[in-house]
């Protein structure tokens, strides 16, 4: 199993990431190594329109490879500002690339990023390993 | 391939494996008073007490004359339809779909899907559902997962759709927090107005559903209709008859070029015109096409064409992933099962005539309502509701209440058609009538000398 954990993105138990300092200060949000590895081969992203509202945990993008479809969701409470359209013609590239091209969307977040929420790389490392028991 | 139920030595094995003493003991969450308790259902019948049973009940229907059509027609099926559905190899309670077992079933439906979708004008067909009334709340659920440009979820809902049909709408998407909007008709007409449609200009709706032809037979200007959705954002869900498709335009092709897309959205509708018979009223089957662009969000089964390890073509379901066994609640649909025999016949069906020979259906149908209502039209106290160009069905009015005198032509053997005064009071006495290829002049003639005696007889009485 595939399983690269940058340490400077925070994670989410539901296998999402999220860059902090992303242009104009928006969080960019994507899946993990993991998450990626697990679905296999994706055949269709879909992301949520600019413009929309997300409140925190909200299902708000779908990843769908030949076997599964499974929600992502919002790791904050904000607007999206940007999308990754390149995923529309090109899935693979969340596969290849989960961290960087595989991005899914930027959020403009209304107020401060709910920590208790999220974990550090290492934090997210050993959940990981508590999973796979 | 045999499907045998579990014995009672493989039930005790599975319980004595999962530690439960009877099947009861899987139950036992469902509180006690929430059970049905004992089924008030009578003892098993050998197959020869069933086939008397059944042929006693059948001969009560009798063999009338039947002018009803309101949503189910009577076509004529050529012998070798049902004798080839029937056939062992697709004869089946249960469609099988695994691509190593079943390559002759998913190429029939494959086949099928490929036909919906010439028939429809559409990109893409699924593998049918349950009927028509259900396949259009289906395409309504659909419609609020694919039109992103709407948050209302109010589909707006002309009062020339088929009452059941948007009964059957509410029921299955109401509790889903959608709302229906109804839209009027021109009296006069007999079709959806477009004033009707303008206080809603520029609101936010999901979609608008169109009937072509409309539940009173007439034609509605689609064109019109489809390109006021269209330029309010507003998704088009067409519900066609498909026999009625062999001589109109496409659902695909109408209305103009709108942000480089045209025509309707979804399309859907019951199948049952298409080789499957009255019987009472079921099974039929609906069926649902749609763009490429919405294809994720299409419910139900579609059959894709492929090769296998070597390279040589076959057939398999695709798309599954949005699907009841993988997304359980959050799958596009939790009817997704697919009518296989009834779409079986219909496939032999469309196959044994091929475009022409449905055109001829269509036409010959439509030429025989024509010729019913010019002649129930000279009858006295009987005119034509509309003026709008109809199908193979049209609304009459009487000068006096339909029912007695349906049930007057009930017992001449005469079905005379559907009394539309409770579904459409502001109608007054309307009486919608049907005839299809099935019937002849004679036929036409029984019902008009019938109809102007049943009348003149209660014009007497009265």
């Amino acid at each position: 199993m595939s399983n690269n954990i940058p340490s400077d993105l925070k994670y989410t138990k539901s296998h999402e990431w999220v860059r902090q300092g992303a242009p104009n200060g928006t969080l960019e949000i994507g899946i993990t190594d993991h998450a990626q590895s697990a679905l296999g081969d994706l055949v269709f992203v879909e992301v949520p329109d600019v413009g929309r509202a997300l409140s925190e945990g909200e299902a708000c993008a779908v990843v769908e490879s030949v076997k599964a479809a499974s929600d992502v969701y919002s790791p904050a409470a904000g607007k999206v500002v940007a999308n990754n359209s390149a995923l529309s013609g090109k899935p693979e590239l969340l596969n290849e690339d989960p961290y960087g091209a595989g991005w899914l969307f930027r959020l403009e977040t209304s107020g401060t990023l709910n920590a208790a929420s999220l974990m550090s790389a290492s934090a997210y490392e050993s959940f990981l390993a508590e999973e796979a028991k | 391939m045999a499907f045998i139920p579990h014995t009672p030595e493989d039930i005790s094995r599975m319980l004595e494996v999962i530690g439960a003493r009877s099947i009861e003991d899987l139950f036992d969450e469902i509180p006690a008073d929430l059970r049905a308790g004992v089924l008030n259902v009578p003892a098993p019948l050998s197959e020869m007490e069933i086939a008397r049973l059944m042929t006693e009940r059948a001969a009560l229907d009798g063999r009338p004359l039947n002018f009803i059509g309101a949503g189910a027609y009577e076509h004529h099926i050529p012998a070798p339809v049902w004798a080839i559905a029937t056939r062992g190899e697709f004869y089946s309670a249960y469609t099988p779909y695994q691509a190593e077992a079943s390559q002759g079933t998913l190429q029939l439906i494959y086949e099928y899907q490929s036909m919906m979708c010439a028939l429809t004008g559409m990109e893409v067909s699924n593998a049918s559902l349950y009927d028509g009334a259900s396949a259009l709340a289906e395409a309504c659920l659909m419609a609020v997962r694919s039109n992103r440009g709407s948050s209302s979820r109010r589909i707006l809902m002309p009062r020339t759709v088929n009452p059941t049909y948007a009964q059957v709408a509410q029921a299955i998407a109401g509790n889903q927090d959608i709302s229906f909007v109804p839209v009027d008709f021109d009296r006069t007409v007999g079709r959806t107005a477009l004033d009707a449609l303008k206080p809603f200009s520029g609101q936010d709706f999901t979609a608008l559903v169109v009937q072509q032809p409309n539940f009173f037979g007439s034609l509605e200007e689609v064109d019109a209709l489809t390109d006021w959705a269209h330029h309010n954002k507003i998704m088009l869900i067409a519900v066609v008859n498909p026999t009625s498709l062999a001589l109109l335009k496409a659902p695909g092709e109408w209305g103009a070029v709108v942000a480089g897309a045209r025509g309707a959205d979804i399309v859907c509708g019951e199948g049952q015109a298409l080789g499957v018979p009255l019987s009472s009223g079921g099974p039929y089957f609906g069926f649902m096409a749609t763009r490429m662009q919405y294809v994720r969000q299409m419910p139900g089964r579609i059959v894709g064409g492929t090769v296998d390890v070597e390279g040589r073509p076959g057939f398999t379901l695709t798309l599954q992933a949005r699907e009841q066994h993988i997304r359980r609640s959050k799958a596009t649909s939790n009817i997704c099962t697919n009518q296989g025999l009834m779409v079986t016949a219909a496939t032999i069906y469309m196959s044994l005539l091929g475009p022409r020979g449905l055109e001829a259906v269509a036409q010959a149908s439509m030429q025989r309502t024509y010729d019913l209502v010019s002649a129930l039209n000279k009858v006295p106290g009987v005119k034509r509701a509309f003026t709008a160009p109809h199908f193979h069905e049209a609304v009459l009015l009487l000068d006096r209440p339909p029912a007695p005198i349906l049930a007057a032509l009930s017992r001449r053997g005469i079905l005379g058609g559907l009394d539309l005064s409770e579904r459409y009071p502001e109608l007054g006495h309307a009486l919608l009538v049907c005839a299809t290829e099935t019937k002849l002049d004679a036929d036409i003639a029984a019902y008009t000398s019938g109809l102007a005696e049943v009348m003149s007889a209660s014009r007497a009485a009265a």
